[in-house]
């Protein structure tokens, strides 16, 4: 496929004066509402992304601090009650010698949602701002991110498959603690704060620089 | 620019609104954005067959996964025994109730409705008759669902959990597990084979010859 514009520079709908869909890539003159396509709503651009990325960003951001103080798991064993956060069961992990696991639930749970908050947010100010991070890097950066985001809930799902495996009455049983309901929401709202973002606009910022 | 060809010969990237002459892909050929590198259309030969084949046979799978059981865990001659649903349910007592549906949608009714919608979408297609009526709403839900179902994320926290009561029990793995096993990497070669543009072509042409 070649650019239509037979221009050095890429030639995009919205310079075209036309309007892409994002589901289908269909191509409509301005103004049209539906695409005929796909069913899709379409817009030139989402003008209430930058928003809505802020506001869903902030509610994750709320909801993950209970997430790391509130207890992720109560385990009993022989009557005897112990609760442990996120961080807690990482450090019970390591301290039973696997390295290996307690990495990828450090990652999942710790490094991930954290990173994806500054990514997000990094992102979100960088079509607001000048930055000096390329688009093409930023785009890359878009895509980790949305691809990245659901796997923080599997520490939701090792809390889950604890919780129905043991329980073994008296001996040992593993309970679930409140921070697994707010850390799935952290993570449900940053999956939709992430997905909120219209990427269209990291190139736009990039061509107007271009362009003077 | 003042001479654009018509609407129809057009595509824009959904990632980046670079804006290409539409052309006709050969199968197993890929076009991607020259600009941001996104897949725009990747048509395979057979393709509509084998999607909805693997979507089949994962919801196949995943019946299996409900019914069988999942994990047995012994500990000194006592054994107890999990299913999928058991792991659903979790969740259900106290104030983590509310988890109990996100879970079910999670790894069960959001992977089922994906499968589902797929089908619907491509089945008349594949026989070479028109798209059966809201197809194209189908095939959008099954697009939007497709980062929340989460069949892989939740195998990938069996594999964990394994490990986590590994030192403390003895465990085995139920045939329900394998038959999740197999639901993942269905669902995974299923979406490789899916190209999302193309779809919605082949969608378009055939509702209107």
């Amino acid at each position: 496929m070649e650019n239509a514009g037979h221009a050095p520079q890429i030639l995009t709908a919205k310079a075209a004066g036309l309007v892409g869909c994002v589901q289908c890539g269909r191509v409509h003159r301005p103004g049209v509402m539906v695409c005929d396509r796909c069913g899709a709503a379409i817009a030139s651009r989402d003008t209430t992304s930058v928003q809505r990325v802020w506001a869903w960003l902030f509610a994750g951001l709320v909801v993950y601090v209970p997430a790391n103080i509130y207890p992720m798991l109560r385990t009993t064993v022989l009557g005897k009650t112990s609760e442990s956060t996120i961080f807690g069961g990482v450090v019970d992990l390591m301290h039973h010698g696997s390295y290996g696991i307690a990495a990828i639930v450090f990652f999942a749970s710790i490094i991930i949602p954290c990173s994806k908050f500054a990514a997000i947010a990094f992102l979100a100010l960088s079509v607001q701002r000048k930055v000096r991070m390329s688009a093409g890097a930023r785009h890359k950066l878009y895509e980790v991110v949305e691809f990245v985001g659901r796997w923080s809930m599997i520490d939701v799902f090792v809390v889950a498959i604890l919780a129905s495996l043991v329980q073994l009455d008296f001996a040992a049983s593993i309970n679930p603690g409140i921070a697994a309901v707010s850390f799935a929401v952290s993570v449900a709202f940053t999956m939709i704060s992430a997905e909120s973002f219209d990427s269209r606009l990291i190139w736009d910022a990039d061509e107007d620089e271009h362009h003077g | 620019m003042a001479q654009l060809p018509a609407l129809d010969e057009l595509i824009a990237c959904p990632s980046c609104d670079a804006l290409y002459l539409e052309r006709d892909v050969a199968p197993g050929e890929t076009a991607s954005c020259l600009r941001c590198h996104a897949v725009l259309e990747a048509p395979r030969r057979t393709a509509m067959t084998r999607i909805i084949m693997l979507a089949l046979a994962a919801i196949i799978l995943m019946v299996a996964a409900i019914f069988f059981p999942f994990l047995e865990l012994e500990v000194a001659g006592r054994a107890h025994r999990a299913s999928l649903l058991d792991t659903v349910r979790a969740f259900s007592s106290g104030l983590t109730a509310p988890l109990t549906v996100a879970m079910a949608a999670l790894i069960v009714i959001l992977p089922l409705t994906r499968f589902g919608a797929i089908i619907y979408t491509l089945a008349p297609m594949a026989f070479g008759n028109h798209p059966w009526p809201h197809a194209q709403s189908a095939f959008r839900m099954a697009e939007a669902l497709r980062p929340w179902a989460m069949a892989e994320v939740f195998i990938v926290g069996v594999a964990v959990a394994l490990v986590k009561v590994a030192g403390l029990a003895h465990l085995s793995l139920g045939p329900a597990f394998w038959a999740f096993v197999g639901l993942v990497i269905v669902t995974v070669l299923k979406d490789n084979f899916m190209s999302r543009l193309t779809v919605w072509k082949t969608l378009d042409t055939r509702r209107k010859f």
